[in-house]
C-alpha cells in the first residue's frame, strides 16, 4: 500500500487545502464543514447521554409511582399547576429566542445574536425565580426529599410514599435546574464572544451547540411538566 | 523470521525521522497539556497499568488469604474478615472500573484509532485530554478511598447493605462517577472519528475490523454509561437523604437497584470484551498472512453484540427476586447473544485456517485468546442457562467464567495488542524469547489458577466467602500457587517491555508485514501521524504482495 | 474562506417564519394539554399528557434543533437514546407487572409428626432412598396432596 499525496477539494469553490484561513480551523478536518458537521453529531451523542441520564430518573419515578399510587396521586396536589405551566411557558419561549439567536449568528447580524441570546438567559433566570418561589413553599410545608419530609395531613399516615414522591420531585427539578445554571453560565459566555463579532456565517458552531443544548434542556421540562403538574 | 514479501516500508526503505511524537517537545508541561492522541494514549497506557498493578496486588493478597481454610499464614492472621471484604472489593473496583474499562480503548485505542484511519487525530482532541483528566481524577478520588478505609460492599454495591454500611461509599461512588464520564466522553470522541475522519477511498466496510470493535465498544460506551451515572447518583442520595428508592427500610426496592446497575453493567462487560476481540481480528489475519475470513460477518457481529448487550442484564438476577417471567426472558435472550460470539471465533479460525501462521508473541497471545475466550464463553451460557445458574450462582463458578473473559480473553488480547503495536508506539522492539517465556507462564500460571475454581465453584464454594470447609483446600492452594505463576509471568513481562525502551530506537516502520494504515508512518510516528494523507487503495486485510513501483 | 451557502442542507432551510409557527403550535399544545389536566379520564390523563409532551418534542427536535433539514445520522442517534431507554423501561415493567403471575405450586405446609414438645416444620422435601439404584430421586411432587 502507498501513501499518495491528494489535493483534497474544499467546498466553497477555494481550490488550495485552506488550513490556515479560518483561525478556528482546526489541523485535523480537511474542512470547515467536515468540522461543523463533526461537532454537530458530538453534540448530539452527547444529547443521547443526556436522555439517558434522566431517562434513569423517569423510569425510577414510575417504578416508585407503581409502588405508591394513592401516595403520589395526593403529593402531586401540592404542586402548583399555574407555577409550573408558566415555566413550561416561558422555556418555550426560550427555545424560540435560542433558535433565533442561532439563525442571526449565521445569517451575520451581531446585534440581533447577542439580544436574542440575552433574552434567552433572561427567560432561563424568570424560570429560575418561579422555581424559587415554589421549592421555599416546598421548605415550608416540610415537603422535603427522603429522610428531611416533615410534613402534616397525609392521609395514609406512616407511608414511605410521600417523601419518595418528594425525593424524586427535588432530584428531577434539581438535575433539571442545574442544566438551566449550567446553561445560563454558558449562554452568558457565547454571548460576550457574541458581542466581540466572533460569530459569523463562516463560523457560528458554538452558538448552534449551546442551541441544542438548551433545546434538549427544553424538552426535559416538556416532559417533567405533565407528569409532575397534570396528574391527578 | 522472514515473512513473505510484505507491503509498507522495511527498516532501510525510508530514513528515520528524526523528529517523532515523543520528542517533539520536551518537558512534563508538553505532555500534561498535549492534545496529541497518540500521547494521550502513553498516558493512559502508563495510568492503567498502575491500577493494574494495584488490583493485581490485591488479588495475589486474596489468593495468598485463601491458601488456607482458616485465613491463617504461619500462625498469623493475614487478613480479618472485615479487610477480606474490603480487599475483594476493592480488587473488582479498580480492576472494572480504573483499568478493564477504559484500558484497551483508552491506551491502545486511543493510539492506533486515528492511525489506522489515515487520520490526524481524533475528532475531538481536547475532549480526548479532558477524558484523561477525568480518568486520573477518579482514579485519585478511588485512592483516597482506599485509604481512608475503603468500601466493603462488592464492586456491584448491591443495596441495602451499600446504602447502610459505614466507609467512605459516597467518596468510591463518586469517583466511579467521573470515571463513567471518562469513558462517555472516550466512546463519543471515538464514533464521531470514525463517521468523519476517515481517509479518502476508505468505506465502512473498507475499514480494519479494529476500528469496527472499537465503534461497538464506543456505541455502548455512550448509551449505556449514562444509566450507571444515574444509579449512583441514586445511591449517593439514599446514602445521604434516605430518598427510599433502593432500601426496603426506606420504601424502596432492592432488585430496582439491580435493575439500575446492571443496564450499565452488562453491556460494561461487552465495553471490555469487544475491544479485545477487535484487536485478535488484527492480530490473526497479520500473522496467518491470510485475509480476514468473513470480514463483514465480523462487523455486523461486532455491532450486533453492543446491540444484543442491551436486552440481556436479567441474567444477573435470576435469584435476586426477579419475576419468573423475566427471568425466562432474560435467560433466552441471553443464548443470543452467544451466536455472534460464536461467528467470531470461527471466522477466526477460518482465518488461521490453510494460512502461513508464524508463532511471534502477540500470535502466541492471540492463540491464548481462542481457547481462554472458548471456555470463558461457553461456560457464561452454563450460567444463562436458568437450571444450572440456581446452583452455580453466586459460587466460584461464576468467578471462574467471569475471569476467563475479562483476564483470560480481554487482558490476554489487550497484551497482545500491546505487543504487537508496541514498536510502533516505542520505536523498539521488545525481547522475543522473554516474551514467549512470559505468555507461556502467563497461560499456565491463569489456568492453574482459575480452572481449578470452575471445580470449587460447581461442588459448592462460595463466592465472597472469608473462610471454607477444608474439603476445598487442595482446589483453593492449586489455584493460589496457580495465581503466583500468573503473577511471575506478568512481572516479566512489564521487565522485559520496560527494558526495551533503553535500546535504541531502531524497529521498522511494519515488522509484521500489517496491512493497515498505521504501518504506512514510522515507529514511532511523527507528530502529525503522516507526511501526507494516505489514500485507501486496497481492501482491508490483503496480504498479496505489492508490486514494486519505486 | 466562502460561506457554507452554496452547500446543501439546512442552511438553506429553517427561518423565523417556521420557528414563529412552531413556537405557536407549542403554546397551543401547552394550553390544550393544561386543559386536558382538568378533565378526569382515569389513566387516560397521564396517557393524553405524554402523548402530547410527545408531540412537543418531536416539534422541538424537528425544527428548533434542526434535524428536519440535517443529516439523518443526527436524528438516528437520538432515537436510539430514546430505543435504548425505552428498553431499560420495557424490561423492568416486564418484571416489575409480573412479579407475583407465578406462584410455585408446591408451596403449601407440610406437617412432619415430630416428637412431642418440638416445633413443626413449614415444610419438607422427601430425601431419596440412596438404595433404589437407577430409580429417579422421588419428587416432590409425589407429596403433594
Amino acid at each position: 500500500m502507498s501513501t499518495t499525496s491528494i489535493d483534497l477539494p474544499s467546498h466553497g469553490g477555494h481550490g488550495h487545502g485552506a488550513h490556515g484561513d479560518d483561525p478556528h480551523h482546526q489541523h485535523h478536518f480537511t474542512t470547515m464543514e467536515q468540522q461543523f458537521d463533526t461537532a454537530k453529531l458530538g453534540m448530539w451523542l452527547f444529547i443521547a447521554t443526556e436522555i439517558l441520564l434522566f431517562g434513569g430518573l423517569f423510569v425510577g419515578f414510575g417504578m416508585m409511582q407503581n409502588r405508591y399510587p394513592r401516595e403520589f396521586v395526593e403529593a402531586h396536589e401540592h404542586l402548583v399547576r399555574w407555577q409550573g405551566a408558566l415555566n413550561t411557558v416561558v422555556l418555550l419561549i426560550s427555545s424560540f429566542t435560542m433558535v433565533l439567536a442561532v439563525e442571526s449568528a449565521k445569517t451575520n447580524k451581531r446585534a440581533k445574536t447577542v439580544g436574542f441570546l440575552a433574552l434567552t438567559i433572561v427567560c432561563a433566570c424568570i424560570f429560575l425565580v418561579v422555581k424559587y418561589f415554589e421549592y421555599s413553599h416546598k421548605f415550608e410545608e416540610g415537603w422535603l426529599p427522603g429522610k428531611y419530609y416533615h410534613a402534616v395531613g397525609d392521609s395514609i399516615a406512616g407511608s414511605h410514599g410521600y417523601a419518595t414522591f418528594f425525593s424524586f420531585y427535588f432530584m428531577m427539578t434539581g438535575l433539571h435546574g442545574i442544566h438551566i445554571v449550567v446553561g445560563i453560565a454558558i449562554l452568558t459566555w457565547i454571548l460576550l464572544r457574541a458581542k466581540k463579532g466572533e460569530f459569523s456565517s463562516t463560523y457560528y458552531t458554538p452558538v448552534e451547540l449551546v442551541g441544542l443544548y438548551w433545546h434538549i434542556v427544553d424538552m426535559i421540562w416538556i416532559y417533567l411538566f405533565p407528569l409532575y403538574y397534570l396528574i391527578q | 523470521m522472514e515473512h513473505a514479501l510484505s507491503p509498507g516500508a522495511r527498516i532501510g526503505d525510508r530514513p528515520r525521522p528524526a523528529v517523532n511524537y515523543l520528542n517533539a517537545s520536551k518537558g512534563i508541561m508538553s505532555w500534561l497539556g498535549t492534545v496529541d492522541h497518540k500521547r494521550i494514549g502513553i498516558m493512559y497506557l502508563v495510568g492503567v497499568l498502575t491500577a493494574f498493578l494495584m488490583g493485581g496486588c490485591f488479588a495475589l493478597l486474596i489468593r495468598l488469604s485463601l491458601l488456607t481454610p482458616t485465613h491463617m499464614l504461619f500462625g498469623k492472621v493475614l487478613l480479618t474478615a472485615e479487610q477480606y471484604n474490603r480487599v475483594f472489593t476493592l480488587h473488582g473496583a479498580i480492576m472494572v472500573f480504573l483499568f478493564i474499562i477504559p484500558a484497551i480503548p483508552a491506551s491502545l485505542g486511543n493510539f492506533v484509532l486515528p492511525l489506522m484511519l489515515g487520520a490526524k487525530d481524533v475528532a475531538f482532541p481536547r475532549l480526548n485530554l479532558f477524558s484523561f483528566y477525568l480518568w486520573l481524577t477518579g482514579a485519585i478520588m478511588a485512592i483516597v478511598a482506599m485509604v481512608l478505609g475503603a468500601v466493603d460492599t462488592g464492586w456491584t454495591f448491591y443495596t441495602p447493605y451499600s446504602t447502610t454500611t459505614d466507609g467512605p461509599v459516597t467518596l468510591m461512588i463518586l469517583a466511579v462517577f467521573i470515571l463513567g464520564f471518562s469513558s462517555i466522553f472516550t466512546g463519543l470522541n471515538f464514533i464521531a472519528t470514525v463517521h468523519k475522519l476517515r481517509a479518502p477511498g476508505m468505506g465502512w466496510f473498507d475499514m480494519p475490523l479494529f476500528i469496527w470493535g472499537i465503534y461497538a465498544t464506543a456505541v455502548i460506551q455512550v448509551m449505556a454509561t449514562p444509566v450507571l451515572g444515574i444509579t449512583l447518583v441514586l445511591l449517593a442520595l439514599e446514602r445521604s437523604f434516605g430518598i427510599g428508592i433502593f432500601d426496603p427500610k426506606l420504601g424502596g426496592d432492592p432488585v430496582l437497584f439491580q435493575h439500575f446497575f446492571w443496564f450499565y453493567s452488562h453491556p460494561a462487560v461487552y465495553i471490555m470484551i469487544l475491544p479485545g476481540m477487535a484487536i485478535i481480528s488484527e492480530l490473526i489475519p497479520t500473522f496467518s498472512r491470510k485475509t480476514m475470513f468473513g470480514y463483514r460477518a465480523m462487523a455486523y457481529a461486532s455491532v450486533s453484540l453492543a446491540l444484543v448487550s442491551f436486552i440481556v442484564w436479567g441474567h444477573h438476577m435470576f435469584v435476586a427476586g426477579q419475576s419468573q417471567l423475566a427471568t425466562v426472558v432474560f435467560s433466552a435472550l441471553t443464548f443470543l447473544v452467544a451466536i455472534p460470539s460464536g461467528i467470531k471465533v470461527f471466522n477466526w479460525l477460518g482465518t488461521m485456517y490453510q494460512g502461513n501462521i508464524s508463532f511471534e508473541t502477540p500470535m502466541l497471545y492471540a492463540i491464548s485468546f481462542l481457547i481462554l475466550f472458548a471456555i470463558g464463553g461457553l461456560t457464561g451460557i452454563f450460567l444463562g442457562t436458568l437450571s444450572t445458574d440456581v446452583h452455580l450462582t453466586d459460587t466460584y463458578f461464576v468467578v471462574a467464567h467471569f475471569h476467563y473473559v475479562m483476564m483470560g480473553s480481554t487482558v490476554i488480547a489487550f497484551i497482545g495488542g500491546l505487543h504487537y503495536w508496541w514498536p510502533k508506539m516505542t520505536g523498539r522492539m521488545y525481547n522475543e524469547n522473554w516474551g514467549r517465556i512470559a505468555c507461556g507462564l502467563v497461560f499456565i500460571g491463569f489456568n492453574m489458577t482459575f480452572f481449578t475454581q470452575f471445580f470449587l465453584g460447581s461442588q459448592g464454594m462460595p463466592r465472597r466467602y472469608y473462610n471454607y470447609p477444608d474439603q476445598f483446600q487442595h482446589l483453593h492452594a492449586v489455584s493460589t500457587v496457580g495465581s503466583w505463576i500468573l503473577g511471575l509471568g506478568l512481572f516479566i513481562t512489564l521487565a522485559y517491555l520496560l527494558a526495551s525502551l533503553r535500546k535504541p530506537m531502531d524497529a521498522p516502520d511494519n515488522p509484521w508485514g500489517g496491512t493497515t494504515m498505521e504501518w504506512l508512518t514510522s515507529s514511532p510516528p511523527i507528530e502529525h501521524n503522516f507526511e501526507e494523507q494516505p489514500v485507501l487503495e486496497r481492501e482491508p486485510y490483503d496480504y498479496r504482495p505489492v508490486v514494486a513501483s519505486k | 474562506m466562502s460561506t457554507h451557502t452554496e452547500t446543501h442542507d439546512e442552511h438553506a432551510h429553517g427561518g423565523v417564519a417556521i420557528y414563529t409557527r412552531t413556537l405557536i403550535a407549542l403554546l397551543i399544545l401547552t394550553a390544550v394539554t393544561v386543559g386536558a389536566a382538568y378533565i378526569n379520564l382515569g389513566s387516560g390523563n397521564i396517557v393524553i399528557a405524554l402523548f402530547i409532551a410527545t408531540i412537543k418534542a418531536i416539534l422541538v427536535a424537528l425544527f428548533f434543533m434542526h434535524l428536519r433539514w440535517d443529516r439523518p445520522m443526527n436524528g438516528l442517534i437520538a432515537m436510539a437514546g430514546f430505543v435504548f431507554l425505552g428498553i431499560f423501561i420495557g424490561f423492568c415493567l416486564l418484571d416489575f407487572s409480573s412479579r407475583n403471575a407465578f406462584l410455585p405450586t408446591n408451596l403449601h405446609h407440610t406437617e412432619v409428626p415430630l416428637a412431642p414438645g418440638s416445633a413443626p416444620q413449614a415444610y419438607t422435601v422427601p430425601v431419596p432412598e440412596p438404595a433404589a439404584a437407577g430409580a429417579p430421586a422421588a419428587a416432590p411432587a409425589a407429596e403433594k396432596k
